[in-house]
C-alpha cells in the first residue's frame, strides 16, 4: 500500500498508435507515445493504480503509479579502454 | 481527425497566446517578412540585455587560451603552424551553459508581461536555464523533454538534465520518442496559461548577442584585433545567429562566423531504434541541416534563428571525435566540461592548422559535465546499445553503428558541408510555401539577405522554379 503523500512515478498513454502523427517512421508508429511525471499522491494507492499526483509546481495530473520514491540512477559507469591513452599520448607529442 | 490533429490545428492559436507576439504584422512580400523588425521589437537594446543578465549573474563569462592544446594542433599541422585556440568558458553560467543567455532574457519578458510560469520543450540544457531563471523571478516552471526510447531506456545526458531541472524546483514531464511531444507541450501551454520560452523567440537569441559582442570586446582588449574566426556549435540556430549578430553589433565584421555540428547523418531524429543508438542529443546534424534550410519549421511562425544569414562556413565531425577532445581538453588544460559543449572545440583544432601562428580562433561554448553528461557513461551507454567503440580512423565512422576514437590527433579533421547546396535547399523550400507562381521586390531583396546570394543569384533560381517576378 502507498501511503497518500507519497513521492511516485506516473506513466500516463498520451497518444495510442492510431492516434500518433502520419510522418514518423514505423518503429515509432506502433508504439504509444507515454509520458512520466512524479508527483505527491493525493490518496492512499497500489503500485500499477491510477491516482492523482500534485506535482512540484502544485499541477494536478493522474496516472497510472510505475515507481514509488523514483530516484536518479545514471552515473559514470565502467572503465573505458578506448580512451585510457589520448591524454598520454597527447603530452607526449607535445613534450617532444 | 484524430486528437493529435484536432489538436495541432489550433496551434497557431495557443502558441500566439502562450508568447504575445503578433507575428501576422511582420510580414511583408508573398514568402518575406521583416526579420530586423521583428528583432527590434524585442525591446531591450543591447545595453539593456547586458543589464538584465548582469542582474541575474549571466554573461562575462572568461575567455580562456588554450596553449597546449594550440601546441597539439602545430605539432600534427601540416605546416607546424596554427592560429591560437581560446574558448569563452560558458558553463560558469548559473545553470552551466551559454542557455543561460537566452531564457535571462525570455523569462525576464514573461515575469514582465505578468505570466504566472514558463515552459519549454527541451532535452538539453535550456530547460535547466529556463528553470533557473524562473526561479531568480518567482516564476514556475514546466519542462516538455523527450527522454526515453519504447523500453523506457533513457540516455544519459537527458536523464541528467531532467535531474538538473527537478533539483530546481520545475516539473518535468518525460516523454518517449517522438515528434509529438509538441503536442504534449501544446496542450500543457494550454492547460497551464504560462509564457512559451520558445528557442525560436527573438527575446532568446537577443540574449545570446551579448556572447558575441563579449568575444569582440575580448580580444580587442586582449589582442588589440578582432578574432580571425569563431567557431559555434550549430543545431536550431540561435547560438550562431546570435553570436553572429552580436559580433556584427560590435563592428567585427571581418571575423568568420564556422558554424560546427556532429555529423549524425542516417540516423532519424524520430526513430525508436535511432534514438539511443546517438551519444549527442543535440548540436548535430540532425537538427542542424533540417533549420538551416527551413528556419521557419520551428514552434513559432518566424524563427529569429536564421543561420543561413550569418554562416560563413559550415562543418561537421563526428562523435568519437568530439569524445577525444573531451578528453583532451581536461588531461591538456585541466578543464573537465560536457562533451556536447566541445563539438566546435574539436572542429577548431582541425580549422586552426589552416591559419598562421598570429591567428586566433575562438570556440564559443563550453557546458557543465557531470554522472550523464561526460564521455564515460556516454560510451558505455553506447556500447550497451550495440554501438561498436574502438581507436582508430574516424573516417570509417557511421553513425548509428560506431564510435571511432581518433588514434592520433593528426586524424582529427573536419567535413565541410556544400554551402551552396544549403543555399539551393533553403530556396527550395522557400519557393514550397508559395501559394502561387509569383514573387515581388520585397521578396527578392529578402531572400538574398536569408541566404547571403546576390539579388541576381536569387532571380536566376527563382525563375529556375518557374517563379514570376512581379
Amino acid at each position: 500500500m502507498i501511503k497518500k503523500g507519497t513521492w511516485v512515478e506516473v506513466e500516463e498513454t498520451v497518444l495510442i498508435p492510431e492516434d500518433r502523427a502520419t510522418n514518423i517512421p514505423d518503429e515509432t508508429k506502433k508504439t504509444p507515445l507515454k509520458s512520466w511525471t512524479r508527483g505527491k499522491c493525493l490518496s492512499d494507492s497500489e503500485l500499477g493504480s491510477e491516482v492523482k499526483v500534485e506535482t512540484n509546481i502544485g499541477r494536478i495530473t493522474k496516472g497510472t503509479i510505475v515507481e514509488i520514491e523514483p530516484g536518479y540512477y545514471h552515473t559514470y559507469g565502467k572503465y573505458v579502454e578506448e580512451i585510457s591513452n589520448i591524454g598520454k599520448q597527447a603530452r607526449e607529442i607535445i613534450a617532444k | 481527425m484524430s486528437k493529435y490533429e484536432k489538436l495541432m490545428q489550433r496551434k497557431n492559436e495557443i502558441i500566439l497566446k502562450s508568447i504575445g507576439i503578433d507575428y501576422n504584422k511582420y510580414e511583408t512580400g508573398k514568402l518575406s517578412f521583416d526579420y530586423e523588425g521583428l528583432m527590434k521589437d524585442v525591446g531591450y537594446c543591447l545595453e539593456e540585455v547586458k543589464e538584465i543578465q548582469k542582474e541575474v549573474g549571466v554573461g562575462n563569462t572568461p575567455l580562456i587560451e588554450l596553449k597546449n592544446i594550440t601546441k597539439l594542433a602545430r605539432k600534427v599541422s601540416k605546416t607546424g603552424h596554427a592560429a591560437r585556440i581560446f574558448v569563452k568558458d560558458e558553463s560558469c553560467n548559473p545553470s552551466g551553459s551559454f542557455k543561460d543567455r537566452r531564457a535571462s532574457i525570455s523569462v525576464f519578458d514573461a515575469m514582465n508581461r505578468g505570466y504566472k510560469g514558463v515552459g519549454a520543450a527541451t532535452s538539453g540544457n535550456y530547460g535547466a536555464a529556463v528553470a533557473s531563471q524562473a526561479n531568480i523571478r518567482g516564476l514556475k516552471c514546466i519542462i516538455a523533454n523527450e527522454c526515453f526510447d519504447s523500453r523506457k531506456v533513457g540516455q544519459p545526458e537527458i536523464l541528467e538534465k531532467a535531474r538538473k531541472c527537478e533539483g530546481f524546483g520545475a516539473e518535468v514531464i518525460r516523454l518517449s520518442v517522438g515528434p509529438e511531444l509538441f503536442y504534449t507541450y501544446l496542450k500543457i501551454l494550454e492547460n497551464t496559461g504560462y509564457y512559451n520560452a520558445s528557442l525560436y523567440s527573438s527575446y532568446g537569441v537577443a540574449g545570446v548577442e551579448t556572447l558575441g559582442y563579449e568575444i569582440a570586446e575580448q580580444c580587442r582588449e586582449k589582442f588589440g584585433k578582432d578574432p580571425e574566426a569563431v567557431v559555434i556549435t550549430n543545431a536550431g540556430g540561435g547560438n550562431v545567429t546570435g553570436t553572429a549578430r552580436g559580433l556584427i553589433k560590435a563592428g567585427a565584421l571581418k571575423t568568420k562566423i564556422i558554424g560546427a555540428s556532429v555529423d549524425l547523418s542516417g540516423l532519424h531524429m524520430a526513430s525508436d531504434i535511432d534514438f539511443n543508438k546517438k551519444s549527442f542529443t543535440t548540436g548535430h546534424t540532425g537538427f542542424g541541416i533540417p533549420f538551416v534550410t527551413n528556419p521557419d519549421r520551428s514552434d513559432v511562425p518566424r524563427s529569429a534563428a536564421r543561420p543561413l544569414r550569418y554562416l560563413d562556413r559550415y562543418v561537421t565531425t563526428t562523435q568519437g571525435e568530439v569524445f577525444w577532445m573531451t578528453e583532451i581538453l581536461a588531461q591538456l588544460e585541466g578543464l573537465e566540461r560536457g562533451p556536447a559543449g566541445n563539438t566546435s572545440l574539436v572542429a577548431a583544432f582541425a580549422i586552426a592548422q589552416e591559419y598562421e601562428d598570429d591567428a586566433i580562433i575562438i570556440v564559443q561554448e563550453t557546458e557543465y559535465t557531470g554522472a550523464g553528461k561526460h564521455l564515460i557513461p556516454q560510451l558505455n551507454f553506447a556500447k550497451d546499445n550495440g554501438i561498436k567503440v574502438y581507436v582508430g580512423d574516424p573516417k570509417e565512422q557511421i553513425p548509428g553503428e560506431n564510435i571511432v576514437i581518433p588514434s592520433h590527433p593528426s586524424k582529427v579533421s573536419v567535413t565541410d558541408l556544400d554551402m551552396e547546396g544549403l543555399k539551393n535547399s533553403y530556396m527550395k523550400n522557400a519557393v514550397n510555401k508559395l501559394t502561387e507562381n509569383k514573387a515581388e521586390q520585397v521578396d527578392i531583396e529578402f531572400l538574398s539577405l536569408e541566404t547571403k546570394l546576390s539579388r541576381e543569384k536569387v532571380v536566376e533560381i527563382l525563375k529556375q522554379h518557374n517563379i514570376e517576378i512581379c
